[in-house]
């Protein structure tokens, strides 16, 4: 029973230890992280995406997106390296252990509208990882 | 509808509009909601953001056959943990035409959810600690056997009469193609009382009116509206399960969330079977308090 706990401890854990520093990339799967934004090249998607993450997203990362507190800031080189399938599956799934909520709720149309504006606040990148 | 709106309601007493004055002022105060789908009863996946506290108002109103009109209004203060698990806390009161206006109990519930992915169907577990008194019209779920002859029964006989109890639900969730569809499974255990063990349940499916954002901030847009409906109601105890002397209720929901405001709810419930109320008419505001831990914190 104690080496039970024990084990589930240390799992949970190696779950957290896992999640930190942008780790969640690594559990990403192919076919996700090759999805590319149906957005991507659409002028109007990164001002529509201004005003979904203004209303969703801005309490955490900051109204210019620059982080708050312990929040991440999204204008870094994790964002920019990372494909727009990445982030996508970051909105869908979430990184829980982290603090960093699923956004499953939120329609996809708009899911994509968010990632063509943080797109827009780094240097626009391809739909593949550089 | 024939019950809806009668004559009962002129007669709600002074103190009933002070209690839903007071509820609605309390909620007022507060501020933005996010995108929970519009059910008033069924439980979906969408937890609390963390470090958000959202107080919501959630009223009932209706005159059931050969009873008083009533009014209940419920104020919730829920609070995201973590990203995983949300905790509330409720408090219930009515009040009644040609009879009174009493505090009916409170609650407390947290919900958790276990898998950190996002799937075809999510669970989330939630349990439930109450003190309600009988004379409690909140109608938040509906367990057991049950029927509406019991709202003939004076405030002053129901209030005496106690029920502590723990509830367990098993929510199941899913998002398709900008849907919701959630179903809850419900059992419920007196603790201060021996009774068998209740079950109800509760189904929804919601949709946004459109799932694609617009360039310009506004309030009556399409994506800020939801629409659906839920289905709702007792499957009878441990020793009579089924739909037998149960209250069941259908219900279309619409919701507007205002951006940067306030979540604004509706939902007339209609009764399917003779123990139901004709219609409940339920209407409700949230607002959600954006990052309140951070109040608790010094500033970075």
């Amino acid at each position: 029973m104690k080496t039970g706990v024990l084990l589930l401890l240390i799992t949970a854990s190696a779950v957290c230890v896992a999640a930190a520093n942008g780790s969640w990339l690594k559990k990403v799967p192919k076919a996700d992280r090759e999805r590319v934004s149906p957005y991507s090249g659409v002028p109007d998607a990164a001002s529509a995406g201004r005003l979904i993450f203004s209303d969703n997203c801005a309490k955490c990362h900051g109204e210019d997106a620059e982080g708050k507190r312990n929040r991440p800031s999204l204008r870094s080189e994790r964002v920019r390296n990372a494909t727009d399938g990445e982030i996508a599956w970051l909105l869908k799934n979430g990184n829980m252990f982290k603090g960093m909520p699923n956004w499953s709720g939120l329609p996809e149309q708009q899911r994509w509208q968010v990632i063509a504006y943080i797109r827009s606040l780094n240097s626009p990148v391809s739909g593949v990882r550089p | 509808m024939v019950y809806a709106f009668s004559d009962g309601f002129k007669q709600l007493s002074a103190r009933a509009i002070f209690l839903s004055a007071a509820f609605v002022l309390t909620s007022w105060t507060a501020a933005p909601a996010q995108q929970d789908p519009p059910y008033f009863v069924t439980y979906s996946s969408v937890l609390e953001e963390p470090g958000n506290l959202e107080i919501e108002n959630q009223n009932i109103a209706a005159k059931p056959r050969n009873t008083n009109a009533f009014f209940a209004p419920t104020l919730e203060f829920e609070y995201g943990v973590t990203a995983w698990w949300t905790a509330e806390a409720y408090l219930q009161g009515q009040a009644t035409s040609n009879d009174s206006t009493v505090f009916t109990g409170y609650r407390f519930e947290s919900r958790f959810r276990p898998l950190p992915r996002e799937y075809w169907i999510n669970p989330v577990l939630y349990v439930e600690y109450e003190n309600v008194n009988n004379a409690d019209k909140s109608f938040l779920e509906i367990t057991g056997n049950t029927s509406t002859s019991i709202l003939e029964v004076p405030n002053a006989r129901l209030r005496k009469e106690l029920e502590r109890s723990i509830e367990g639900k098993l929510i199941l969730s899913s998002n398709v193609k900008g849907w919701n569809f959630s179903e809850n499974i419900i059992a419920e255990k007196a603790v201060n009382e021996s009774e068998p063990w209740e079950f109800g349940y509760a189904i929804a499916a919601s949709r946004p009116l459109r799932l694609k954002g617009t360039t310009r901030s506004c309030v009556l847009c399409l994506q800020n509206l939801s629409a659906g409906a839920e289905l709702f109601g007792g499957l009878g105890t441990r020793y009579s399960f089924g739909l037998k002397q149960t209250q069941q209720y259908a219900a279309p929901t619409i919701a507007l969330n205002t951006p940067h405001g306030m979540t604004f709810k509706f939902s007339p419930e209609f009764g399917l079977n003779d123990n139901s109320a004709g219609v409940l008419w339920r209407f409700g505001m949230t607002y959600e308090i954006q990052q309140f831990r951070d109040w608790f914190r010094r500033s970075k």
